[in-house]
């Protein structure tokens, strides 16, 4: 057999390496003074003292950051369903296994 | 034996292998989350020790190097081959220069005698003793994957220059692309979690 | 030894125009050979553990020291953990039987990675070297059990460094060949291989590869934690400098307990295949199993901590991950019960495979009954670390995985060499072993109840009976698996040639001649029909 059958989950584009579009230059910019804004805010807030909030603030930020880089920088948002739903079930079983663990350490 | 080319398939695999590094440093963060509920105060004080100014350093040179993979891939993608080649280089002298901030910043935590298993740390109390173990466990298992991602992309560059990477198959400096973003979203973490909630 | 060996030579023959020789196998990236490697590696490997077993036993005939002394015994019931868990169950059924089959069931030529699908192999043998050098070097054989808990894993002298990175090494194995099933099954099914077409071994194929590639990395930081903690002093455990000791067990069983599902899904694939062939008819509830594989990957993430309801951690986890537990028994009993209504009204045909397969639905529902006991909080405080726990954990993993794995080994053996066993032998050597089997495993239901510790050199006389029967048990059981063993070792030298299909089942692996050729298919298979539409087959040997 050869190279040809390896395709249809996404049709007949066989050969060539195009699951989608070039990323334009100005999207992949923007990204990226965003994650630089994201990064400057993060450090002032930490002036600032709210206590047990800026663990709160610290994380949302961080993770404000991830997602950017995982939807544009890792082109998540241009994936099919399938990678996005594969990139959904890691992450729910990462939680469950940090947030699971606190029904044992937050209530002892 | 002829090549198969699957585009589709080398992602998910790619994608697959990731999530094996998110669980894997997912440990720890397990455990940085647990030891932060039970020592948060001495997590405060032990955090003020270390050094803000490069942990941001190396944030915003973590993200851009970030920006400049990104930018390697669209430009392969759009057939420049001589620009995504300069990019790419770009990408591996940040994560020198990251390595080397690293290298300053564990130098001086050692130089005041704070490394695991240490005189000075044992003397600590119990939380900034956790504090900082995690802390070189963390950085440490990071930087190991700094080095190790680095060399992929030299490797992609070298496969470039070679003719192996082209406009039409690039899958594999994407995959190390990905694996160079990741390494990036790892640190996104680790740096409020060391330099900044504490 | 089929008739067209010389147009299409079968895999065991080298390709056109070369040489072949070992090194044709051990740097292959033919699945089939790959899974053979796996197969004759993971049977060694069995052998061994096997032996290890049955040493353990002798030793623990009669109170007192009998044939070793504490010492070796600790290192012994360590080395017959690790070896069985990490080396056999583990890897078992996928990297062997899934590596040969899989891409035949779904009309492939091969898996999307073959080249990590070799490489894979190489850290297995790699895992397993270490394994055994750890035995030899250093300052003794590891003595902590397979679970490797701190503290005493930390501080014993015993050489753990060497055995943990053993177990990271076989980890990354695992996950490889998940990574590689996953991406497969999504990328290299034939035209008209719909999900719902899925040969149901594939299904459990599936949802195993998820659990290697989400709960196998949290091991591999585990050990890597025990080491650091060994060599560099980093005591994240170590009460004295702020750790936790119980933060190890529940990272140990975030992926301990999902691992018992990775050897018991694919043994479940294989029952749900051998069973509607050999009652001629489709199985019953074919979307409630695949889907059940599914949720059982899933709810199994849910439960680790109901290994750990005497280790001091919060009343609160206890009720919640015992509630929970339960919720991943409902899985489980759909299959069970699926599987029996597919027998129910059958035209059943009694071959070899189906003996194992009916021997697999006893034993494991035996064992996942007695696992409600050990998940509910209240009785499993009285017979926690007893040796109900081992009988449960055999009656499950021996008894499920090893008789669904046996199972496997008499259903897909004439499709491997293209020949048949005796099946006479076969079907005496799967009730002898079932015999012995019970006789080995359900006295230690009763001495654990009546509160026999387990991993324990010595024991008080009341205890002598019941572990003497046992002993007897284990002498009847390695005879009935031996003389499986050889039966299937003649059957590949002097069986009787058989043709393509002679169970008469309709999944793809029965369209391709015996052995298979190396390329699987001469055409790509357009599938027109679920895997257990058995309208118009028929048995052709």
């Amino acid at each position: 057999m050869t190279g040809h059958d390896v395709n249809y989950d996404t049709g007949p584009d066989m050969g060539h390496d195009t699951g989608h579009h070039a990323v334009p230059l100005r999207i992949n910019l923007l990204v990226w003074a965003a994650l630089m804004a994201l990064t400057a805010i993060t450090v002032g807030v930490t002036s600032f003292d709210f206590g047990f909030l800026n663990v709160v603030v610290a994380l949302t930020v961080a993770t404000t950051k991830a997602g950017l880089v995982i939807l544009w920088f890792m082109h998540l948002r241009y994936e099919g369903r399938v990678i996005r739903l594969m990139v959904f079930t890691a992450f729910v079983i990462l939680a469950i296994a940090i947030g699971f663990t606190f029904f044992d350490v937050a209530y002892r | 034996m002829h090549e198969h080319r699957d585009y589709e398939g080398a992602k998910i695999g790619m994608w697959l292998f990731l999530f094996t590094e998110v669980l894997l440093f997912g440990g720890l963060f397990l455990l940085y989350a647990v030891y932060l509920h039970r020592y948060p105060a001495e997590f405060h004080a032990a955090g003020k020790d270390l050094s803000r100014i490069f942990g941001t350093a190396n944030t915003i040179v973590l993200i851009t190097s970030s920006l400049f993979m990104a930018l390697a891939i669209s430009a392969l993608q759009r057939g420049k081959v001589l620009l995504s080649q300069r990019l790419v280089l770009l990408t591996v002298a940040l994560a020198g220069v990251f390595l080397v901030n690293k290298f300053f910043e564990w130098s001086a935590k050692i130089s005041h005698g704070i490394y695991p298993d240490s005189p000075a740390l044992l003397k600590l109390p119990p939380g900034e003793m956790v504090f900082f173990n995690l802390y070189y466990l963390m950085t440490g298992l990071h930087g190991i994957h700094v080095i190790i991602g680095g060399a992929v992309l030299l490797y992609g560059w070298h496969l470039m220059r070679a003719g192996r990477v082209t406009p039409e198959h690039f899958v594999f400096l994407e995959n190390g692309g990905l694996y160079w973003h990741l390494v990036d979203l790892v640190w996104i973490y680790l740096f409020p979690l060391f330099y900044l909630v504490v | 030894m089929s008739a067209d060996a010389h147009d299409h030579p079968n895999f065991f023959q080298p390709q056109p125009g070369t040489k072949g020789g070992i090194a044709s196998w051990i740097f292959s990236t033919d699945h089939k050979r790959i899974g053979m490697l796996y197969l004759y590696c993971i049977v060694a490997m069995f052998l061994v553990g096997l032996t290890l077993g049955f040493l353990i036993r002798l030793e623990l005939i009669a109170p007192g020291r009998t044939i070793m002394g504490p010492q070796t015994y600790n290192a012994l019931f360590t080395l017959h953990g690790v070896v069985m868990i990490f080396l056999v169950v583990i890897p078992s059924i996928p990297a062997a039987f899934g590596n040969i089959f899989l891409p035949i069931q779904i009309g492939a030529e091969d898996v999307s990675f073959p080249r990590l699908n070799i490489f894979s192999w190489w850290l297995y043998v790699t895992g397993a070297v270490l394994a055994v050098v750890s035995l030899v070097t250093g300052k003794g054989a590891p003595d902590t059990g397979w679970t490797f808990y701190v503290p005493f894993s930390a501080v014993t002298t015993t050489n753990v460094d060497v055995a943990v990175v053993a177990v990271f090494i076989l980890g990354f194995s695992s996950i490889l060949t998940g990574l590689n099933f996953i991406t497969t099954l999504h990328r290299l099914r034939a035209p008209g291989m719909t999900w719902t077409r899925l040969p149901l071994f594939c299904w459990s194929l599936y949802a195993t590869g998820w659990i290697q590639v989400l709960a196998t990395p949290v091991l591999g930081i585990t050990v890597l934690l025990i080491f650091a903690e060994r060599v560099l002093g980093v005591g994240l455990f170590d009460p004295s400098r702020g750790g936790d000791p119980i933060l190890y067990q529940h990272l140990f069983w975030i992926y301990s307990h999902p691992a018992v599902y990775i050897m018991i899904l694919p043994a479940m694939g294989v029952i749900s295949e051998i069973l509607p062939v050999f009652a001629r008819k489709p199985i019953f509830g074919y979307k409630m199993i695949a889907f059940s594989s599914l949720a059982i990957a899933f709810a199994g993430s849910l439960v680790w901590a109901h290994h750990m309801f005497v280790s001091g951690m919060s009343d609160t986890a206890v009720m919640v991950f015992s509630f929970l537990t339960f919720v991943v028994a409902i899985p489980s009993a759909i299959k069970v019960f699926n599987w029996v209504s597919t027998l129910y009204k059958g035209s059943i045909r009694v071959e070899p495979p189906l003996w194992y397969a009916l021997a697999f639905i006893f034993l494991f529902s035996i064992g996942g009954l007695t696992g409600l006991v050990l998940g509910s909080a209240g009785t499993d405080v009285h017979v926690h670390d007893t040796y109900f726990v081992v009988a449960h954990f055999h009656y499950v993993i021996f008894g499920g995985l090893g008789f669904g794995l046996f199972g496997a080994m008499h259903y897909w053996f004439p499709k491997v060499y293209g020949r048949m066993y005796d099946k006479r032998i076969a079907n005496w050597s799967c009730l002898i072993a079932f015999v012995g089997f019970n006789i080995l495993y359900f006295p230690m239901f009763i001495i654990g109840l009546q509160g026999m510790p387990r991993r324990y050199y010595d024991y008080l006389p009341k205890y002598a009976e019941g572990h003497f029967i046992s002993t007897m048990g284990s002498w009847v059981l390695a005879a009935g698996l031996l003389l499986m063993f050889w039966n299937l070792w003649r059957g590949i030298r002097h069986g009787k040639p058989v043709g393509r299909n002679p169970w008469g089942a309709a999944t793809l692996e029965w369209m391709v001649p015996s052995p298979p050729p190396h390329h699987n298919f001469d055409a790509e298979p357009v599938v027109t029909h679920g895997p257990y539409d058995y309208t118009g087959v028929k048995p052709d040997a």
